[in-house]
């Protein structure tokens, strides 16, 4: 082992390994909650804005009742409300579900940045991680091993989710929604009662991913909170095909990519580590390059998907 | 009502005559102009209740948005200002939606023109004003349409879906903006805001005669009138249509639909980078972060509020252009939040959206079929 007090280059990965933790938490919501929302067959692209309302909700609660959990689920609800917005309108006969989802994204943040005015200032209390480091000596190797609880159950959450698409009556149900709509209908299924349901789920864990934000890491309420990770999230279900699994993954490395610009900045780079903080935007961009194809739909794509069409 | 939705029954002649008057003369046009106008008024409606829940008057609401808009000489200039770059990157959105595609990049074409312009203008230090301005605006134009042909180019040869890749691409300018603004293109003299070296007072593009509004107005309408011509009564334009319903059908008509992409998405990106560069050389002055002030997230509203149409976005422009006018009167008079704004503008894309499903169901709207 490296000695304690000075572990010199090591701090770099240390850090990115740390932040990929941390960072990684929303992205593992969001994209678990749009997979969901994608699998029923219709794109979310307004979660950028459902999160920001999660993390300004649960911000208020938390700091209203001192119970951060309970700001979680406030998170959660306000997520789940605007699913249902999204939801509603496009079950609405000749609505494009990517235009509301563009328009959700603004109405989401102008909402949050609104009525989170008054929250800019007070402090609320944070969620708890544990200490799984406790047997090293090093500081930056605790740092790291201090893991939120939040984390720890979207690990949870994500082979759950796989075992529920594959094997529950509800996991069919929204599997076979996404697939073919006529289907659905033959089967007897309101095509938009499920629909609603899977934006809703999506919302709620959207909701849960940006509390996350303000109530962990970096833990306070500002209107620079989320940059993008709403979005980005979204991406990352196509790159993930559509598998809970996958996305998990995904999520942990792009938490390592966006961990990348604020490890290189702390570790005393002082120019340049701005270009850095384009590593999550750049490594989708290249990663969808890489994956789609003009020739061939996606494989995993559900068929009734706008995007995929 | 219900007549007309159901079964073919023979009007009454009143009703018969406001057909004759609504519904085959101007029947399809009024249609395009009253959903709108009534979407706008739900919003409104909806944001005046809105606010009321916070205990403030939505009268005094309205008429502070009217006053901070088109109230005085002074907001209809400051309405206007804020509408050229509105329109502009309204049309980022509204070229490529031709073709069938949902690019909503042009934040970041925005950004990208205005740091290819600032470049062209500090690259060119002893070149008369006029030369140094049309540098500005071709640097401008292409930096802006080559970042959004990028996007168009990822999805006609990798199939890479344009509407994401678009967003990713606003994040990723605004990354080498910060990068270039506080490191290699940093004026050692800024300090508190960090920012590139002046363009220079003499560079600087003035207003119309009569006005503060600065020339980035009238170029913005002159691109909108271009495009409108473009896409109306140019083959070019008629096969872009043809590639937006049908790009089947335009591959069998023998339609190059790929060039087409890649012409239209730099054209779109043109015409926000074109934007960026008004926003430098009439207002900034050099590229800082305040460049990043949302123009190209609300010219995408603007776009599809104007059904994707160029001569209509130039109104919906200056709507737009208006309620962003008004946002400080509000927040001085109401102590409304600078975010109400946005709000407003959130709830009016989500009504407008929603609005869509009416059409062809207003029964005094309907074109009489035979």
């Amino acid at each position: 082992m490296v000695v304690a007090t000075d572990i010199g280059l090591w701090t770099i990965p240390l850090a990115v390994l740390g932040g990929a933790v941390r960072v990684s938490t929303p992205f593992i919501f969001v994209s678990l909650g749009e997979c969901i929302t994608e699998r029923s067959g219709r794109i979310n692209l307004g979660l950028e804005g459902t999160l920001v309302m999660g993390a300004m909700s649960g911000y208020g609660v938390s700091y209203l009742t001192g119970s951060p959990w309970l700001g979680v689920l406030a998170a959660g609800v306000a997520g789940a409300a605007m699913g249902a917005l999204h939801a509603s309108i496009c079950g609405l006969p000749r609505v494009n579900d990517i235009a509301v989802g563009i328009a959700l994204m603004l109405f989401g943040t102008g909402l949050a940045f609104y009525l989170g005015k008054p929250l800019i200032e007070p402090t609320a209390p944070r969620l708890p991680s544990i200490d799984f480091g406790w047997w090293s000596d090093i500081p930056q190797v605790r740092a790291v091993l201090r893991i939120n609880v939040l984390f720890i159950i979207g690990v949870v959450l994500a082979p759950v989710l796989v075992w529920a698409l594959r094997t529950t009556k509800w996991g069919l149900i929204v599997r076979t929604v996404g697939e073919s709509a006529d289907a659905a209908r033959a089967m007897g299924y309101s095509v938009n009662h499920v629909r609603l349901g899977a934006t809703m789920f999506g919302g709620f864990l959207s909701g849960v991913g940006g509390s996350f934000l303000s109530l962990f890491y970096p833990g306070s309420w500002n209107e620079g909170l989320s940059s993008g990770q709403g979005i980005t999230a979204v991406a990352l279900v196509i790159f993930a095909r559509w598998d809970p699994m996958l996305c998990l993954w995904a999520s942990l490395l792009f938490g390592g990519a966006a961990a990348l610009g604020p490890a290189l900045q702390s570790s005393g780079m002082t120019e340049g580590y701005q270009l850095f903080n384009a590593a999550p935007y750049v490594l989708t961009l290249l990663i969808m390059i890489a994956t789609c194809s003009p020739k061939r739909t996606l494989v995993g794509a559900p068929a009734e998907l706008s995007i995929t069409k | 009502m219900k007549a007309d939705v159901g079964a073919p029954v023979a009007p009454t002649a009143a009703r018969k005559a406001l057909r004759e008057a609504f519904g085959l003369k101007i029947g399809g046009a009024a249609e395009y102009v009253i959903i709108p106008a009534l979407a706008i008024v739900v919003s409104l409606a909806l944001f005046g209740i809105f606010v009321g829940l916070f205990g403030k008057n939505p009268l005094d609401l309205y008429f502070y948005m009217y006053q901070g808009a088109f109230g005085t000489w002074f907001s209809w200039q400051n309405t206007l200002t804020r509408a050229a770059p509105l329109i502009l990157t309204a049309l980022c959105t509204a070229l490529p939606a031709q073709l069938g595609m949902v690019i909503i990049g042009g934040e970041g074409a925005l950004l990208i023109g205005a740091l290819t312009a600032t470049s062209a203008a500090l690259a060119l230090p002893l070149a008369p004003p006029l030369v140094v301005q049309i540098a500005m605006a071709c640097a401008g134009m292409i930096g802006g349409g080559l970042w959004i042909m990028l996007a168009g180019g990822l999805r006609h040869y990798r199939g890479v879906n344009e509407t994401i890749s678009s967003l990713l691409l606003v994040y990723i300018a605004l990354a080498i903006l910060n990068f270039l603004v506080e490191g290699p293109m940093r004026d050692p003299s800024s300090l508190n805001k960090p920012s590139t070296r002046d363009i220079g007072a003499a560079n600087m593009i003035g207003n119309i005669p009569g006005t503060d509004v600065h020339w980035g107005f009238v170029f913005g309408i002159v691109a909108a009138v271009l495009s409108y011509i473009l896409i109306y009564h140019t083959v070019f334009g008629f096969a872009a249509r043809v590639a937006g319903g049908n790009i089947r059908a335009a591959k069998v008509v023998g339609l190059g639909v790929g060039k087409l992409i890649m012409i239209t998405c730099f054209l779109a990106g043109g015409a926000a980078g074109l934007a960026g560069m008004f926003e430098v050389g009439a207002v900034q002055g050099n590229t800082n972060a305040n460049l990043a002030a949302g123009y190209g997230f609300s010219g995408i509203l603007v776009a599809f509020l104007a059904r994707q149409n160029p001569l209509a976005i130039i109104p919906v422009a200056i709507l737009l252009g208006g309620i962003g006018a008004s946002g400080g009167l509000l927040q001085r008079r109401l102590d409304l939040p600078d975010a109400s704004v946005l709000v407003l503008q959130g709830t009016i894309f989500l009504v407008v959206l929603a609005s869509d499903s009416l059409y062809g169901r207003l029964g005094i709207l309907k074109r009489k079929t035979p």
